[in-house]
């Protein structure tokens, strides 16, 4: 099996505020992030699929689809945008790089897998090139002795 | 819904590979230039990897000021502009990046203020790296 990955680049503005707390605790556990002014990033994303190379063209997936697909299904949504007013599912979700991440999994997992060709295998979104998260699909499930599973089926 | 929260620190150390298992000429055999007698130094990246369940209040895995925290007191504060020979954890142990990847993993693991160590990965140049995860 080969992992392939394609980087793409977008910028947003966003800011991290939770509706349900007072906006004491909301400053308080995201600091300079619940500035409701918003801040912004240049992200770089890179979207990582799973598959045999065709036996006739050597690809996994056709680069050139990909950078379409991320294109339309992703960029087009979120690049030059304010993630919280512009992107439907963090009207009530936080934008956090984890959020952004998962979201972009569930934008583009539909698409590659009607496609047929490969899997998606995993998304990572780097906020600053210091700072990224990284999904890997719902068959993950969170597993700490004790605690019951929180992971999504 | 699991997710991993990646982090990249870097710091400044010394070391020299040389063990005492091998002859003086075994030793330049074995590890080269690294092998000069008063060491040499890098900068080291560490990338920190945390696993786990993404907070339905604050949609994160690890709070990044915490995970800062964890990362300075146990690890920055005792590496960053230090010779790593000197280290009592590299008493016993070559500081290879192999040997430094692992002992930074030791140092994390099960010191996070959330999540599982996912993995560490240590650069110590641009073109060489070096992970080490909980798969073993």
């Amino acid at each position: 099996m080969i992992l392939l990955t394609r980087r793409a680049t977008f910028s947003a503005s966003h800011y991290y505020w939770n509706e349900s707390w007072s906006a004491e605790k909301n400053e308080r556990v995201f600091r300079r992030c619940a500035n409701r002014n918003g801040h912004g990033h240049n992200y770089t994303l890179e979207v990582t699929v799973a598959g045999e190379p065709d036996p006739v063209t050597g690809f996994v997936v056709d680069l050139k689809w990909l950078k379409g697909v991320m294109e339309r299904e992703v960029l087009a949504a979120y690049d030059h945008k304010h993630l919280n007013l512009d992107a439907p599912e963090f009207k009530h979700a936080i934008p956090t790089t984890e959020n952004i991440a998962i979201a972009t999994w569930k934008r583009l997992e539909p698409v590659v897998t009607a496609a047929g060709g490969a899997r998606l295998s995993r998304i990572r979104v780097y906020e600053t090139p210091e700072i990224f998260a990284e999904y890997r699909g719902p068959h993950e499930q969170v597993s700490v002795r004790g605690v019951k599973d929180r992971g999504e089926a | 819904m699991k997710a991993y929260f990646g982090r990249r620190y870097m710091l400044s150390a010394s070391h020299r590979l040389h063990t005492p298992a091998l002859t003086l000429e075994q030793n330049r055999l074995a590890y080269g230039k690294c092998n000069n007698e008063h060491g040499h130094g890098h900068n080291y990246f560490v990338e920190v990897l945390v696993g786990g369940a993404v907070d339905t209040e604050t949609g994160m895995v690890v709070d990044l000021v915490a995970l800062d925290e964890t990362v300075r007191t146990r690890v920055l504060d005792r590496f960053d502009h230090a010779n790593l020979n000197l280290d009592p954890l590299f008493a016993d142990r070559v500081p290879t990046t192999e040997n430094f990847c692992k002992t930074i993993f030791g140092l994390l693991r099960g010191a996070l203020p959330a999540g599982e160590l996912e993995h560490v990965r240590v650069e110590e140049t641009e073109n060489n790296f070096f992970e080490c995860s909980a798969r073993g």
